[in-house]
């Protein structure tokens, strides 16, 4: 038997209402497959499940408020039977629920709009494909194709258009608690130290320059995933800025996951992961952190995004600050800041140009690492964007 | 296809990328960045909606001078044949 709990839904978020089952009793799902969809103060999320077996039971009802950690349904693995799992849901249900948690009255916004009543439509096989792959339920596409076919372009507006933002006052307000609650943790437990070093970017915009005046629109490369990259490899070096501390001691991270902290319309912030940062080449970060962007801010994150970055990297420079600041995200043990890419003054050789130069930041626990350690932290990831070709070739 | 029509597909694109946005309230001889709170991701997403609609590809080295929405108008309306 396989309990599906409430996954971690990262460390500022103990609880999450749920929204709707993407699954019913007998339906057999994969490792992967979104089973639920959860809310929770920043943003509706995409459960998925993480084993495979067949679904014996739903415990939860949609619109109740349960903490992190709560079965939410029973699963049936290969070779057992109904009566097998149904013996023991009974001791499941009387698990403690956490004395916090109250059950949430009708009324609450859903984010997803509930599906049509199924019915046979004409689907290009190539926008089947794509629905799937943007994750966009074909009943809410509206079809332009011949006799209402829906096309490839049709899927692809549908995925494109954000979803209604669901109450938004409600949702501010909780998120602005949610934030706060994380970030007053952060700022009363870890002594945080600053550090912050000019990095020329000449070589790699240079090179991405290079390469985007021969690609397409929709193989452009941006800067933000090279930054990523480069302090994926710095945190190689210097593993003691990528993990998590926990109950008094730091747990370095096997992988690094880097937070991307995303900047919500309307206000508000959440930073889900770009998982295996190091393994993954430039074409296949950049393809992802678009889609990641697009999709935070469209109320279409997954639970896994939310619940694991090992270290968080945050780029204000659009914004036009040239240094960040930023404050740690509890139980990581360090941030990255990246400000404005802007033309400055650079000693050459003896000479003045000017170059493109970027201010990067580091905030980091000093529970954990020293400012020595830091400095040659940041002055790795530095180092590194020197060298984009190096960055851009995922590790095997 | 039309200006008007042009000018009406690439307000879609945009407000497709920031729904909160008054596409009304654009003033086409404006920067579109002093606007409309685009990062350089939510403009590449603009940029790839565009060429989804239009198949206009803009590269990257004209996109730099293209600005405000007058800007873009007269360069997709160029590459389409739209006077």
């Amino acid at each position: 038997m396989i309990a599906f709990r409430l996954p971690s839904l990262g460390a500022d978020m103990d609880k999450g209402t749920l929204l709707e089952w993407r699954v019913g009793p007998g339906d057999s799902v994969k490792k992967g497959d979104i089973v639920a969809v959860v809310d929770t103060t920043k943003a509706a999320i995409d459960v998925e499940c993480w084993h495979d077996g067949t679904v014996e039971a739903l415990l939860v009802e949609p619109g109740v408020e349960i903490p992190v950690g709560t079965v939410m349904a029973v699963l049936r693995e290969a070779g057992e039977t109904s009566e097998q799992v149904r013996a023991q849901i009974d001791a499941l249900r009387a698990e403690p629920v956490p004395a916090a948690v109250a059950t949430v009255a009708a009324g609450v916004p859903s984010a997803t709009p509930p599906a049509a009543a199924p019915e046979r439509r004409a689907v290009s096989p190539a926008a089947r494909k794509r629905a799937a792959e943007l994750r966009v339920e074909l009943e809410r596409v509206a079809g332009t194709g011949p006799g209402g076919a829906v096309t490839l372009v049709d899927v692809e507006s549908a995925a494109a258009t954000p979803q209604p933002p669901p109450a938004a006052p409600r949702r501010a307000e909780a998120m602005r608690e949610t934030i706060a609650a994380a970030m007053a943790h952060s700022k009363r437990e870890i002594p945080h130290y600053y550090l912050a070093n000019d990095v020329p970017l000449a070589a790699a915009t240079a090179w991405i320059a290079a390469r985007n005046a021969t690609r397409s629109v929709t193989e452009r490369l941006l800067l933000a995933p090279l930054l990523l990259q480069a302090v994926a490899r710095a945190l190689q070096k210097y593993p003691e800025f990528n993990g998590f501390y926990r109950d008094g001691r730091f747990a370095a991270a096997a992988e690094v996951h880097v937070g991307v902290a995303i900047a919500l319309r309307g206000g508000g912030l959440v930073a889900p992961a770009l998982r295996d940062v190091l393994h993954k080449d430039l074409d296949t970060v950049n393809r992802e952190l678009l889609d990641l962007v697009a999709r935070t801010r469209a109320g279409t994150l997954r639970a896994s995004e939310l619940s694991d970055p090992t270290i968080t990297v945050t780029s204000l420079g659009d914004q036009g600050v040239r240094t960040v600041f930023p404050i740690i995200y509890p139980p990581q043990v360090a941030i990255v800041g990246f400000g404005r890419v802007s033309d400055r003054p650079w000693a050459v050789d003896g000479g003045v140009q000017a170059l493109p130069v970027v201010t990067a930041s580091v905030a980091a626990d000093h529970r954990v690492s020293d400012g020595h350690r830091g400095a040659l932290f940041l002055a790795a990831v530095g180092d590194g964007l020197q060298r984009p070709d190096e960055l851009a070739k995922g590790q095997s | 296809m039309t200006r008007d029509e042009l000018r009406a597909t690439l307000l879609r694109c945009l407000s497709r990328i920031a729904p909160e946005v008054d596409v009304d309230s654009i003033a086409p001889a404006v920067r579109l960045r002093d606007q409309v709170d685009l990062d350089s991701v939510d403009w590449l997403n603009f940029l790839v909606a565009v060429h989804a609609e239009l198949g206009v590809d803009i590269p990257d080295a004209d996109a730099a001078r293209l600005p405000t929405l007058d800007s873009l108008l007269d360069y997709c309306g160029a590459r389409l044949g739209v006077s």
